[in-house]
């Protein structure tokens, strides 16, 4: 195989072994969401309109403060997953793909962040 | 970076179902990511203390909310079943042209039926919790 060839064109973005780890974490974090989204789902709605007290008592329980932390570092590790391909896929000038896909690693985790943060000051600020 | 191959150019494809149903893929997918500002909203609301979350509930509450809600819902509802039939495809299972029709059109009937509960439950007893 030519050093000049296609394959080696792309090597030189991003490895073999980058692209299958990209794979293979964003099966596994999918997996890890099924679960973990559906009981996000089942819990939003029986927090539905509740009241403050009930909401902050809910979050402080220690299951779901860690849940909610599982989640939010799950999700946002998926999100930036997903959206890395998109943006690599349909984003076709360099400085703009660059931009955009440091951006969105920044976001991600800025978001991760927010929720694990908000999480645990409900978590710990509870009486 | 510039010779990487690139995807496909959407709109030279006739669009069918199992086309449609990829790019609304990641359209959802593109789409909760954004929605996850509303859940971080939410959270941050609470963690700011009862005044702030009482002002989220309210904006929480408004129309346009309920409505960007349903929508994130039906995403949400769609990226996870659309996400367990590629998990099959990656298994092996389900490659076989009529297999991937009837599996993408449960897809969007479990999603529409998923959100539909969901938002039968919240009108039927969404206040009284």
């Amino acid at each position: 195989m030519s050093s000049s060839g296609p394959l080696s064109k792309i090597m030189s973005f991003v490895t073999a072994g980058e692209a299958v780890q990209h794979w293979s974490h964003q099966r596994l974090t999918a997996i890890a969401l099924i679960p973990l989204v559906l009981w996000l789902v089942i819990s939003l709605l029986s927090q539905f309109a509740a009241p403050y007290e009930s909401v902050v008592s809910w979050i402080s329980s220690p299951v779901v403060t860690v849940l909610f932390i599982v989640l939010f570092v799950v999700m946002f590790y998926h999100a930036k997953l997903g959206l890395q391909v998109v943006i690599e896929d349909y984003i076709h000038t360099d400085k703009t793909k660059v931009a955009v896909l440091l951006f969105t690693k920044f976001a991600t985790i800025a978001g991760a962040i927010a929720g694990v943060g908000a999480v645990l000051t409900i978590s710990l600020g509870a009486p | 970076m510039a010779d990487n191959p690139l995807s496909p150019h959407l709109q030279v494809y006739q669009p069918q179902l199992t086309s449609v149903l990829s790019i609304t893929h990641r359209a959802t997918g593109v789409f909760l990511s954004f929605g996850t500002v509303l859940l971080l909203f939410w959270l941050l609301a609470a963690a700011a203390g009862p005044a702030t979350y009482e002002t989220a509930q309210r904006i929480l509450s408004w129309p346009v909310s309920i409505l960007a809600m349903m929508g994130w819902s039906f995403a949400l509802f769609y990226h996870l079943c659309n996400g367990v039939r590629h998990l099959f495809w990656d298994a092996g299972m389900g490659f076989e042209l009529s297999a991937a029709y009837r599996s993408g059109y449960t897809v969007v009937g479990v999603s529409f039926v998923l959100t539909s509960i969901t938002w039968l439950y919240v009108f039927l007893f969404g206040g009284s919790s």
